[in-house]
């Protein structure tokens, strides 16, 4: 699918370049194949129009790079502005300075509210947030019950009154039964709603004026079509949603969706729903949606390619480095630790390597958390230090783990794989060998 | 509800089109013009149509003004909604169930999570039961908490019998029990409720394709129907979870739900043009009774905000 789409691209533009810059019509003729995916994904009619604009201008004038082809180029840009307005930054939950951080669910029929608050949960209680479940959906029959049901699979207290048609009252009391419960996070299951139904509602708006919640989370389905755009405004206009968790992402929707509700409510997407199990939430991660959206990873690869050659003379350099009499300093170790988080967990990441399969990966025990305390190590440490690892005696070591948090241990570990990593990159020092951790990290 | 869903605030499509493409008259003599042309196609993708089923249309009415066979906006108006009305009809009266030839018709309803399979059912059963139906229901969702629950209160409410699995029990026992049930008890319809599934778990379609094969095998022709329901408000992902769908149980007919919302479910248009599936039913509210018999010439009628 990708390679017709770039040789479409290519085909195109191959024919209207010439002068070293992107020209306007070889950009207007790109952006047309371009428009066809965007709508084919779903994306809504009128954010493909204004996002086709945007790129248009940043695209036309650019300089071309030599190596790649102007519709990778074109495609890079899109992917680039796709993100931007996917919301860039990831958005964990907003907790309350003082508890019980309230969560509404809200969202039509068969959005997924229920299962995603089981899911949320799960995911709270992880995180220490000492969750608790309100199941304020009185008209679905056995709502209550789908969420006693999950509570108990992830051993999380419930709130649920049988009979109870004042679900105003039902949620207040659901928050009092929280705080007897010690708990921390009180998520609210809504029932599922139309967003032009206004007794409906107006029930919803009753409720956000009477418990005040700190998170109101639209909880979207991933396939939906143009009406994204209605549902959301609907929601967000009667209730300013803080929030968006998008479902049933484990299927081959491509989400175009997700562009829609973002682009008009700008509440941050924030976890993506991925398979039926109750770990499957994931944050969200705008440029994998990006990726996605643009019809999956293939274009990932593409834009890994364009970002390669940029990143070239900074592979050439640490190759060099890497070879020199000093080695590579602690700096690059953790340029090259930062590279490998922006591929995703870890795990993920290990799983694309030819030869490694699921079950090595079961016992392979890599951790995300470290990686982010090897980073706090290595920051705590002065620039000299960072660049000579020698100069760590005993009370520098001191001073670094008090700085980063950890222990000094942890610290002493990290210097000792250090070196261990700088003895082996001297000795695969040949010319053409790839750093284990460089930049042309195998993506996909 | 019913007051509820004349609240509904469809713009009407045709209205719109015809402001935005026909208040230049001179325009349908020198033809369409750019500018026209993109608004057309704004209307029929913003409905969901999809890009391929838009250009069809887009390119039929061009050539029909070019040609001179469509001289004004009733001629155009007409054009579209005959093009739509054949491609959405099928041969067969859309709300006539096949019934076996002997011993209980079995229903089978599938379809990915959350797009109304069980209150479907409900409503599925009420009016096979005001037809004079004796109506077993079987409850084989028996992964989704409360699912069996939901079922059981609808039985309960309608009055009928039901056959329900234990969680995290075997979907294919539980329509086989359902359907000796059914015999013993004499039912003469038998209406199973699936788990939703992603289509493209593979794992769960192989589920679904054995709940067929063991219905067959102890009801020789059955399942008689197997009906997929899809959510109104899908996007183009409807085309995908038609042709899954239809590869691992070939189904009989589609229940499209909830259009008692902003959304006209025109995203069936791009599913037609690519599977022989026809509509059957239509899901347009939360009570038992709001289950319409498809009319293709309706459906394309509201699709264009004409209804």
């Amino acid at each position: 699918m990708f390679d017709e789409l770039s040789s479409k691209l290519s085909g195109a533009l191959q024919r209207l370049t010439g002068r070293g810059v992107l020209s306007e019509d070889a950009v207007r003729e790109g952006l047309r194949e371009i428009r066809r995916i965007l709508l084919e994904a779903d994306v809504s009619f009128d954010l493909t129009r204004q996002f086709l604009e945007r790129v248009q201008e940043k695209a036309v004038g650019q300089q071309i790079i030599k190596s790649v082809r102007p519709g990778q180029q074109l495609v890079k840009i899109v992917y680039d502005e796709l993100v931007a307005m996917l919301g860039e930054t990831q958005s964990p939950i907003a907790h309350a300075s003082v508890p019980p951080t309230v969560i509404l669910l809200v969202g039509l029929q068969g959005s997924g509210k229920t299962t995603t608050a089981g899911k949320l949960a799960k995911r709270l209680k992880l995180e220490q947030k000492a969750p608790f479940l309100v199941a304020a959906d009185v008209y679905r029959p056995a709502a209550a019950e789908q969420l006693e049901t999950l509570g108990k699979q992830v051993d999380v207290g419930v709130h649920r009154e049988d009979g109870q048609q004042d679900v105003v009252a039902l949620v207040k009391r659901g928050i009092e039964a929280a705080g007897r419960a010690r708990a921390r996070t009180v998520l609210v299951d809504t029932a599922g709603r139309l967003q032009i139904d206004e007794e409906m509602m107006r029930e919803l708006t009753r409720l956000k004026a009477a418990v005040a919640p700190h998170e109101i989370l639209l909880v979207a389905d991933g396939m939906t079509g143009q009406d994204a755009v209605r549902i959301a405004q609907g929601f967000h206009d009667a209730l300013g949603i803080t929030g968006v968790i998008l479902t049933k992402m484990d299927g081959d929707a491509r989400g175009g969706a997700a562009l829609s509700i973002y682009g008009v409510t700008k509440a941050p997407i924030k976890y993506v729903g991925v398979g039926e199990r109750l770990e499957a939430l994931e944050p969200f991660h705008p440029e994998r949606m990006a990726g996605r959206i643009l019809q999956q990873g293939d274009v990932l690869t593409l834009v890994e390619k364009a970002q390669a050659t940029v990143d070239e003379k900074e592979a050439e350099r640490l190759a060099k480095k890497a070879t020199s009499k000093k080695g590579l300093d602690l700096q690059d170790f953790l340029g090259a630790m930062k590279q490998m988080q922006k591929l995703g967990p870890l795990k993920n990441v290990l799983g694309m390597l030819p030869g490694v399969n699921s079950q090595m990966l079961k016992n392979a025990n890599v951790d995300d958390q470290k990686l982010k305390h090897v980073e706090a190590i290595v920051l705590s440490m002065t620039k000299a230090e960072r660049a000579d690892p020698d100069l760590m005696n005993g009370s520098r070591r001191m001073r670094v783990a008090k700085g980063a948090g950890r222990t000094v241990q942890e610290v002493n570990q990290l210097l000792s794989q250090f070196k261990q990593m700088q003895k082996v990159m001297k000795g695969a020092g040949k010319p053409g060998a790839k750093l284990p951790f460089g930049p042309r990290f195998p993506g996909r | 509800m019913t007051d509820r869903i004349t609240q509904r605030s469809k713009q009407s499509l045709w209205s719109r089109l015809k402001r935005v493409a026909l208040t230049d008259v001179g325009a349908l003599v020198r033809g369409f013009k750019a500018a026209d042309i993109e608004a057309m196609e704004r209307l029929l993708l913003e409905a969901d149509f999809g890009i391929a089923a838009t250009t069809d249309l887009v390119e039929m009415l061009e050539d029909g003004v070019r040609r001179g066979r469509l001289k004004n906006e009733d001629d155009i108006q007409a054009a579209v909604r005959t093009r739509l009305t054949e491609l959405l009809s099928s041969p067969d009266d859309p709300g006539a169930i096949r019934k076996a030839a002997a011993g209980p018709t079995v229903i089978l309803i599938a379809g990915v999570n959350g797009v109304g399979k069980t209150t479907s059912i409900a409503k599925l059963a009420r009016r096979l039961t005001r037809q004079g139906e004796k109506v077993l229901l079987a409850a084989a969702d028996t992964y989704r908490a409360g699912a069996v629950a939901q079922l059981e209160t609808w039985a309960d409410r309608l009055g009928l019998p039901i056959v329900s699995g234990a969680a995290g029990g075997d979907p294919a026992a539980v329509a086989f029990d359902a359907l000796a049930a059914a015999e013993t008890r004499g039912s003469t319809v038998v209406i199973i409720d699936t788990a939703g599934r992603l289509h493209t778990q593979e794992g769960l379609m192989d589920e679904l394709k054995k709940v067929a094969r063991v219905i067959g095998r102890k009801a020789p022709g059955a399942p008689h129907e197997t009906l997929l329901v899809l959510d109104g408000t899908v996007g183009q992902n409807a085309v995908q979870q038609g042709k899954l769908f239809a590869e691992a149980v070939s189904p009989t007919g589609l229940i499209v739900t909830k259009l008692d919302g902003t959304a006209r479910g025109g995203s069936v248009v791009a599913l037609r043009r690519e599977l022989a599936l026809p509509i059957r039913f239509l899901g347009t509210g939360e009570q038992a009774d709001d289950l319409e018999v498809f009319d293709a010439a309706r459906f394309a009628a509201d699709l264009l905000g004409e209804g």
